[in-house]
């Protein structure tokens, strides 16, 4: 099982904030399992949604070299189960950033009304952890990818978020290369 | 006009609270953050944040927790902080009470020195 909790990023502005979207689907076993009888997506996965979308906002700032964690979930609200057929907007923004870590706040909304809001803290692991490789490079890369970042992304005065040059060569190295992928801003 | 000592006092128990999940009752002046209030390290950046947007004041990470002093070999011999380190830390942390670590300056206890009161004098020297 994948553990993707977003299914795209619609917006990115590096170090500030960034929206995805999930779209809850009746097909996901968790959403039927979870209460049986009221089909729903579990408002843990929303959690870890919002983290995977600011924890990337957060990554970002690295060039994705940090080794970037969800460490602490501080206030969490939920207001509304959230059901099959609709698209959860996930904003999050960076209030806090530092060499070790971030403090983000989430928020989940459907058709504009909030459903959820989260604080997150995200550390940022030190050299203790030198050599520890969260992910693989190429495949990370192509994850990026499929959730749209580098196409939606931008910098605060509006220029592209580029490809970093270290996952290029990775996934150049890989051999899972996909010439359409490679331009530097996409 | 800088707020009162009752008023530091309750805005930095309102972000320790929310920061640690700490019960009010347990947030006391003499409690300190990481023996009875149970802070971890990560928790120090939340508090941090907390702290800066409730009071409007940038906390530079070295005036609340020392790391280059405590691991410099110029301050600390055999995991115990010297003389020098000492005035050092006393120089950076006029905010902090280490009297009692004064006596048996190991680094390792460092963590656990920091008080809410230490927490609230500090914040005052920013407000000044």
């Amino acid at each position: 099982m994948r553990w993707f909790w977003i299914d795209r990023f619609v917006e990115f502005t590096a170090a500030t904030r960034a929206v995805a979207v999930k779209c809850v689907s009746l097909s996901e076993p968790h959403v039927v399992d979870y209460v049986p009888g009221l089909p729903q997506l579990p408002n843990s996965l929303i959690v870890e949604g919002l983290a995977q979308t600011g924890g990337l906002l957060v990554s970002q700032t690295t060039d994705f070299r940090g080794r970037v964690v969800l460490a602490k979930v501080g206030q969490a609200t939920f207001h509304a189960p959230s059901l099959p057929g609709e698209r959860l907007v996930y904003t999050v923004e960076i209030q806090s950033l530092q060499g070790e870590g971030a403090v983000v706040a989430g928020r989940c909304e459907v058709d504009g009304a909030v459903r959820a809001e989260v604080e997150l803290t995200f550390a940022i692991l030190d050299d203790r952890f030198a050599g520890v490789e969260l992910f693989e490079p190429a495949a990370f890369l192509r994850l990026l990818r499929s959730l749209h970042l580098f196409h939606v992304g931008r910098t605060v005065a509006g220029d592209p978020v580029l490809v970093p040059e270290h996952l290029v060569a990775a996934e150049r190295a890989s051999g899972l290369i996909d010439d359409r992928n490679v331009s530097a801003s996409t | 006009m800088a707020p009162s000592q009752e008023e530091v006092f309750e805005k930095v128990k309102d972000a320790l609270v929310a920061a640690l999940g700490a019960d009010e009752d347990d947030v006391t002046p003499e409690a300190t953050m990481v023996g009875d209030l149970g802070a971890e390290s990560i928790d120090f950046l939340d508090i941090v944040f907390k702290l800066e947007k409730a009071f409007n004041i940038q906390i530079p990470r070295e005036e609340l927790f020392p790391d280059d002093i405590l691991t410099s070999s110029t301050y600390v011999t055999d995991g115990r902080v010297t003389a020098e380190g000492l005035a050092k830390l006393k120089e950076r942390m006029p905010f902090a009470d280490l009297s009692g670590f004064s006596k048996n300056p190991l680094v390792q206890d460092f963590a656990n020195l920091l008080t809410v009161n230490d927490l609230c004098r500090y914040v005052a020297t920013k407000l000044r």
